[in-house]
């Protein structure tokens, strides 16, 4: 095999296929960008949703749950969590943090007031409007 | 050692080491509140266990990438490091960077946190794996930019080898993805999208060419097999690796908000991805079989095929098991994907790091090689290890075909938590397996104290 391939040509089509591929990719993800307005909700990002998106960040929720089914799985799927349990379920649920129920997982008190709480849950209500392609097969998450 | 300034990849090394131990003491935590829920509740809640447990993952394998480059690169060049005395530096404000982030993370609360390094100016903090305050993102960025100029420049003035190119075109790329992480758009598909030009990128792209530079290398020098070849199946395996993980980067697309052809592209692309690591692996066994002299450093040998198989199982058959849209479709976001993280940055990142450590770490200490009984016990934390991650992994998996069955595919679907309960054994074999792992790093970190007759480096 030596004689017929050599390392010039083995480089040659790395450095041809990695250009190629990532040009590809790029097409792609344009494309994809085109695509989004139809799928991504993005009519429904209000200020009190951009808001919600920075509560979620800051408290790490992402640490224990998945959204959209990334993150953490110590905790359950909170992409859907809006349609499965709606806002006030949510909100009283937060309040009441941590249940302090031995041996149980807990969740800390992330001390919101009021709007926080309205923010956060209008971005999970966001969120469960993304076009997610039927994702998670039922509402469990 | 060949050169004097590859002295400095020591220090980088030993930081390595250090902060894997802290890595796996926050895993058992975090195993143990899989278990028992409250476990160190308030003090640690699981979110910043976990947040530590990764964090230091990435922060040690860089160090040991870092470390790696200060090793390789004088030797392939042929040449002393640009500048000794800034590998020096970044060491010192890398690591200090690196602490004290780990210490806000433990000791101050995430929001307060993000209040006083300046979230409110960017927002990019929050976001899985790239939790890092603003300060010290911009710390990874100066640092990374200040180790690849002198790495650059200790290439550009030497011998300009294939293994140290593709090296650099590994760093380069890592620097360039990681400033994706400061984009974070409000809308949350297109955060995630981007989202994944690091993290995808990254483990399954650029980090893959750094991973086959250092195996080569080892590979080079424990075999004796002529640099063309290496060198030749070096372009082949990494042509691989980025033809399928490019476009594979469209597995993460499948569920986000993302258009529903890169369930086509997604799947049959990282469908492919497992082919590199199986090259990977029949090229350290070829080349091992083909060698031309005999290494004393046995346990280097070792680490390096061990890379092969377990990268190709865990990156690549793990990999694989959960990556066609059908079934991702139900396995997306499980103890499945634990299971295949786990066992893939063990078998590819991890051992990759050890693998160059204990080929030069001996070296680097003035020795061809450790005594024999220090090998003898350095292979058995090798095989605990090992072992336990598989174990680890066989658990995890063992979760969550049952989590997945429970919860998703059931005609009556349990709830999160109620599914969780119904697979706790599993949890518990999986946490015995972590505290084997244990064992196997103390036994790793023992065999650099273990005394015994060394021959001298023929040189």
């Amino acid at each position: 095999m030596s004689g017929i391939f050599s390392k010039a040509m083995a480089r040659n089509i790395f450095y041809g296929g990695t250009v190629f591929f990532f040009l590809l990719f790029l097409a792609l993800v344009y494309d994809t960008e085109q695509v989004l307005p139809t799928r991504d909700n993005r009519e429904a990002l209000t200020p009190e949703v951009i808001a919600g998106k920075k509560i979620w960040e800051t408290r790490n929720c992402i640490g224990c749950h998945s959204l959209l089914g990334e993150g953490a799985y110590f905790a359950p799927e909170l992409g859907n969590v809006y349609p499965r349990r709606g806002p006030e379920f949510i909100k009283a649920w937060m309040m009441s943090q941590p249940t302090g129920a031995p041996g149980r997982r807990q969740m800390p008190n992330f001390h919101l007031s009021d709007t926080e709480l309205d923010n956060l849950v209008a971005f999970l209500k966001y969120t469960s409007g993304i076009n997610t392609s039927n994702w998670p097969p039922n509402i469990e998450g | 050692m060949q050169y004097k300034s590859q002295a400095v990849a020591m220090p980088y090394f030993i930081a390595a080491i250090g902060l894997f131990v802290g890595q796996i003491i926050f895993g058992l935590i975090m195993g143990m509140q899989y278990v028992v829920g409250d476990f160190l509740f308030p003090e640690i809640p699981f979110n910043v266990a976990r947040m530590v447990h990764t964090n230091l993952l990435i922060v040690w394998l860089l160090f040991g990438f870092m470390g790696a480059a200060y090793y390789m690169v004088p030797e392939e060049s042929e040449t002393e490091l640009y500048s000794t005395k800034l590998a020096w530096i970044l060491f010192w404000v890398f690591l200090a960077a690196g602490a004290l982030t780990i210490l806000g993370y433990l000791f101050v609360p995430y929001a307060t946190l993000a209040e006083m390094t300046g979230n409110d100016l960017l927002a990019t903090m929050g976001r899985e794996f790239l939790e890092q305050p603003l300060p010290t993102k911009i710390g990874i960025v100066v640092v990374a930019l200040a180790f690849l100029f002198n790495i650059t420049m200790t290439v550009l003035k030497g011998r300009k080898t294939a293994i140290s190119v593709v090296l650099l075109l590994g760093l380069w790329g890592l620097a360039i993805f990681f400033l994706f992480s400061f984009y974070n758009p409000h809308n949350l598909v297109r955060d995630k999208l981007y989202w994944w030009f690091v993290v995808h990128l990254w483990v399954e792209g650029v980090w893959e060419l750094i991973l086959a530079a250092l195996l080569a290398f080892v590979l080079i020098k424990v075999t004796g097999v002529d640099r063309e070849v290496i060198e030749k199946w070096l372009y082949v395996i990494i042509t691989l690796a980025l033809v399928t993980g490019i476009i594979g980067t469209g597995h993460h697309f499948f569920w986000i908000g993302t258009p529903e052809y890169w369930q086509w592209w997604g799947s049959i692309f990282s469908a492919l991805e497992p082919v590199p690591f199986f090259a990977m692996t029949v090229f350290a066994f070829n080349m091992v079989n083909r060698r031309k002299r005999e290494h004393p450093n046995k346990a280097a040998v070792l680490w390096a095929l061990g890379t092969g198989v377990m990268a190709f199982l865990g990156a690549g058959v793990w990999g694989f098991l959960h990556t066609l849209a059908p079934v991702n479709y139900y396995t997306h976001g499980s103890q499945i994907t634990a299971a295949h993280g786990h066992m893939a940055f063990y078998g590819a990142y991890v051992m990759v790091v050890i693998t160059i450590i204990s080929y030069a770490m001996p070296l680097l200490r003035g020795r061809a090689a450790n005594s024999e009984k220090a090998q003898v016990l350095e292979m058995w934390s090798f095989w605990l290890m090992t072992i336990a991650m598989v174990f680890i992994t066989l658990f995890l998996t063992a979760a969550g075909i049952l989590q997945v069955w429970l919860q998703r595919v059931s005609d009556t679907p349990m709830s999160f938590m109620a599914a969780q309960d119904q697979v706790v054994l599993f949890y518990w074999m999986r946490e015995w397996a972590g505290v084997v792992f244990f064992i196997g790093l103390l036994t790793y970190l023992a065999s650099f104290f273990v005394k015994g007759e060394t021959k001298a480096v023929a040189n």
